[in-house]
């Protein structure tokens, strides 16, 4: 094209992901005014739990100016966010380390689940959702819709410990909870932190299979509701472009049948599915705090649950804000990954 | 006059569409047959005009119920053919082009892409090749710079040019009938023009047949060889172009009589008045009446 | 031989049906009848109904329902099987399960009442006036709902929950905050398509302020998409609480709330598993209900449902 387009077409480009890169900004800051607040509005006092209660008042007002909160309410959020981006979100009251010391340890072992179970949830809820639209009405497309409907019904935590009393207890199928027997615990050096990758990296076969034992139940858990999800959208998504006009153009051209469905009308639905995938991922985040729990997971769930039934603020909010982060990040990816993709938007 | 020798002949053809309120009858035991020529099929909305062309390609919804005792392409009657010879049939022997290349195009795939895939389903080439076709394809229906518009995505052509690429897409394989369904309804009048002499071209040039369907009476009248006038499913009669303002039939003349004329009275416009009479009942092939 | 009767529902019926109506009142009233038959044809939708309307029952009946107290403890009688005399076994304290699910009943509804009532209204108001005024009003409302859908919602309650510490209310408050987003983008949604059209320039002609406009008619016509939004939102709400119950940050116990009672069988699951099946099933219900409900107010009320 000629150069006057391109010109303009890159300050078009600038302009968007400015923009974008704003949207973000301003949505990270509103995180943060939330989970500051929320630590502001405990009903303990922050002092107290570090000087204790017998405390002389000289010491109190010594500490209280050293943790800062002699200072204004916004100028503290501004340290807060100061320290936020750098990584400090302050000392767990639990484990005596940073807290992003302890996230970073216990992320990979979610970030595994997760990823597993989204996998999961694609292979199986896609093309079932695909079938589904194509088979509208069927028995085959009931069934499927009743599978779906009970992942949005079914509460996790009790699906989980019903599996793992079936599969562990009753069947003895599957491993129980925790990441790997109480037995290889701690054999591997973490490298990625990622069980399986580490334990390939480290030659040991036997706990690797250890690994993907422990994984099975706990990811196909997560990867249930995924695969709900992901089928329902799909199907939507399918029945819909089904229904559209290009659809009877391929047709009329002599296209064979699998070929308007996974070529021309899977094709359509590619990049709103790309979003709703994203969506998934941040959803299984959710999902696997209370899986964790059920299973004795050790990721950032867990940690999650540990530290609010210990009070422990700085831990709760630090992975709050983590997680958010996460979602943010995933959110934003999938948006981008629409305008690449989609010559609608370009 | 082209010659008569029958491309297309439907015999008793009939289309019912199971509905949440009960059957409609959108097509009543019709019969016609056609030639390498221009037929144009006009009617009001609901006429079963369009329902008669997909019928005639098998692209129903699978909610609609198809009967005939003959729809014969060249002979052959394709009431027998499997789906999957029926899939041959479509593209390389009967076309279609349809209303709004905004909706009849796929928005995610160039234009280029989707002229060519017409071409390599029925016939073997290499990419290059197929290419070469399309682009030869997009000159016969005069775009001026093949190249650049090949590369363009359906929302970035214009409605015009959008229509003509899609009758590039449909004559590439070569087909012997081209229906199409309301092809310049969606365009402009000075556009319209332009693709119909376009289409006018091609079609004579390639010893097509024409099935036009279309609402607009004036329109058919000029550009066709016959005209075929539909009306709750049922056809009103069939006559020569030519004679179409020497009809006597009482719902042509009413339909000719609506139509407001620049060197007409200044009286109110007639409407048309609408006797029960004109459709004849349905012959106990199914349950229901017609949509009227 | 027609009696009077039928005569007189055969002419409603058609009064209904008739496909030009006399008056506005006879539209909508034709609209909302061909509605409830599409409605009813819905047998698992209609399932749903029941069950919900069960749940009310059930709820105000408990102390009728209930054969024992659901908070009084008997230890000898503890972890007992289901038996004509504890229809559904007895928890490790004794208590009767039965009763406790009826009762937790009660907390169920009174938890999704409270966050409807909470996070409806809000987001209704937040998306109509953005929707409507559009400019920096608009800008300012999106980026506060877009931070607030930013967080996952058990997440978000958690760390309130943490912040305000364990309470039904708390719950109920942290759920509710997690809530409204979604509300106030459909509303949104729903008042820019609306505020173009020509009813509401000809409203503001006959000068409407902007209140009464949002109130009077932007706000109805938001209604059908958000109803079935809030009540397919029910089930996840329920869910949600039900987890928040489960980690011990709802209702303290002895309060028979399904998700805490599930977490107090955990340890006995292996020889006694009706002190998690029977909660947990009950949950699975209500949920079940509220999408089937859900799903089939979506096809009466929203054209463009897949069909």
């Amino acid at each position: 094209m000629s150069e006057p387009l391109t010109r303009t077409r890159l300050i078009r480009t600038l302009n968007q992901t400015i923009r974008i890169l704003l949207m973000l900004a301003t949505t990270f800051l509103g995180l943060l005014l939330i989970t500051f607040l929320i630590g502001r509005i405990v009903p303990i006092d922050p002092v107290l739990a570090v000087v204790g209660d017998k405390a002389s008042p000289q010491v109190y007002e010594k500490a209280r100016i050293a943790m800062g909160l002699h200072l204004p309410l916004w100028k503290q959020f501004l340290i807060y966010i100061g320290n936020v981006v750098t990584g400090d979100f302050g000392t767990s009251v639990l484990t005596a380390n940073p807290v992003i010391d302890d996230i970073l340890r216990v992320f990979p072992a979610t970030f595994e689940l997760a990823i597993t179970a989204t996998i999961m949830g694609i292979l199986s809820g896609i093309p079932l959702g695909i079938f589904s639209a194509v088979k509208q009405g069927s028995f085959f497309d009931h069934v499927t819709r009743v599978i779906g409907l009970f992942g949005y019904s079914l509460p996790i935590f009790w699906l989980g410990l019903l599996a793992l009393m079936f599969f562990y207890v009753r069947l003895d199928l599957l491993p129980g909870p925790g990441r790997v027997d109480l037995f290889y615990e701690g054999i591997v050096t973490p490298v990625t932190g990622i069980l399986m990758i580490d334990s390939i990296i480290a030659g040991e076969w036997e706990i690797f299979r250890n690994a993907v034992y422990h994984l099975i139940l706990p990811a196909s858990l997560l990867g249930y509701y995924s695969m709900a999800y992901l089928s329902r959208m799909t199907r939507s998504f399918m029945i819909e472009q089904l229904r559209q006009e290009y659809i009877l153009t391929a047709r009329v051209k002599g296209v064979k049948e699998w070929k308007v469905i996974w070529g021309h009308a899977l094709g359509n639905c590619a990049i709103p599915l790309i979003t709703v995938i994203a969506l998934s991922f941040g959803s299984l985040l959710e999902g696997s705090v209370l899986t964790e729990t059920v299973f004795a997971w050790p990721g950032l769930g867990l940690y999650l649950t540990n530290s609010l039934l210990n009070a422990d603020m700085n831990a709760v909010l630090g992975s709050t804000i983590v997680v958010g982060a996460i979602f943010l990040g995933v959110n934003l990816f999938s948006d981008v990954l629409y305008k690449v993709m989609d010559p609608r938007a370009r | 006059m082209t010659g008569n020798t029958s491309l297309l002949t439907v015999k008793d053809l009939s289309v019912v569409f199971s509905s949440f309120k009960g059957d409609v009858c959108a097509v009543n035991n019709i019969s016609f047959s056609m030639g390498r020529e221009k037929l144009g099929i006009v009617g009001e909305s609901g006429s079963g005009k369009s329902v008669t062309g997909r019928a005639v390609l098998r692209l129903l919804p699978p909610y609609a119920r198809v009967r005939a005792s003959e729809i014969s392409l060249r002979g052959k009657n394709l009431l027998d053919f499997s789906e999957k010879q029926m899939r041959k049939i479509r593209g390389m022997e009967i076309s279609m082009v349809m209303q709004d290349p905004k909706y009849s195009l796929n928005p995610v795939r160039t234009v280029g892409e989707q002229i060519r895939e017409a071409y390599t389903i029925h016939h073997k080439a290499g990419k290059k090749q197929a290419r070469q076709k399309a682009l030869d394809m997009l000159n016969a229906v005069r775009i001026r710079n093949p190249e650049q518009v090949y590369d363009l995505y359906p929302h970035e052509v214009s409605g015009g040019m959008g229509q003509r690429i899609m009758i590039a897409m449909m004559l590439i394989p070569e087909p012997s009938l081209l229906i199409a369904d309301e092809p310049t309804s969606a365009l402009d009048v000075t556009v319209q023009l332009q693709v119909l002499a376009i289409l006018d071209d091609l079609v004579s040039e390639r010893g097509m047949g024409l099935m036009f369907i279309s609402h607009d009476l004036e329109l058919v009248a000029s550009f066709c060889d016959r005209v075929i006038i539909m009306y709750g499913g049922q056809i009103m009669e069939v006559l020569d172009a030519g004679n179409l303002h020497k009809s006597n039939h009482p719902y042509t003349k009413g339909l000719l009589s609506c139509l407001p004329k620049i060197d007409g009275t200044q009286d109110r416009l007639p409407t048309l008045v609408r006797d029960d009479a004109w459709l004849k009942p349905a012959p106990g092939l199914f349950s229901g009446g017609a949509a009227s | 031989m027609m009696t009077n009767k039928t005569l007189k529902t055969g002419r409603m019926r058609e009064w209904l049906r008739a496909d030009t109506p006399d008056s506005a009142f006879q539209a909508w009233s034709g609209r909302a009848y061909l509605g409830l038959l599409r409605f009813m044809k819905n047998r698992l939708a209609v399932l749903g109904l029941l069950i919900i309307v069960a749940l009310i029952v059930i709820a105000v009946l408990a102390p009728v329902i209930a054969p024992y107290d659901p908070v009084e403890t008997d230890i000898g009688n503890r972890l007992q099987p289901l038996s004509f005399t504890h229809y559904l076994g007895t928890d490790e304290m004794g208590r009767d399960i039965f009763s406790r699910i009826v009762f937790g009943s009660r907390l169920t509804l009174y938890i999704i009442s409270l966050v409807a009532i909470i996070a409806a209204p809000v987001g209704i108001l937040v998306g109509t006036v953005a929707g409507y005024f559009g400019g920096i009003v608009d800008t300012v409302l999106m980026r506060i709902t877009d931070i607030f859908l930013a967080f996952p919602k058990l997440i978000l309650a958690l760390a309130f929950v943490s912040a305000l510490g364990p309470g039904i209310e708390n719950a109920v408050i942290a759920i509710s905050i997690t809530s409204w987003p979604p509300y106030a983008r459909i509303a949104r949604a729903e008042t820019i398509t609306i505020r173009n059209c020509d009813f509401i320039k000809a409203v503001r002609l006959q000068g409407a302020g902007a209140l009464r406009i949002i109130t009077g008619h932007i706000m109805p016509l938001c209604l059908p998409s958000l109803i079935i939004r809030v009540t397919l939102d029910m089930a996840g709400i329920i869910l949600t609480a039900a987890g928040l119950g489960f980690l011990g940050l709802g209702a303290q116990p002895p309060t028979p709330e399904w998700g805490a009672m599930t977490a107090g069988g955990r340890t006995y699951i292996i020889d006694h598993w009706w002190l998690i099946s029977m909660p947990g099933t009950a949950i699975f219900i209500v949920s079940l209900a509220f999408n089937l409900l859900g799903d089939g107010l979506r096809e009466v009320l929203d054209p463009r449902s897949d069909n």
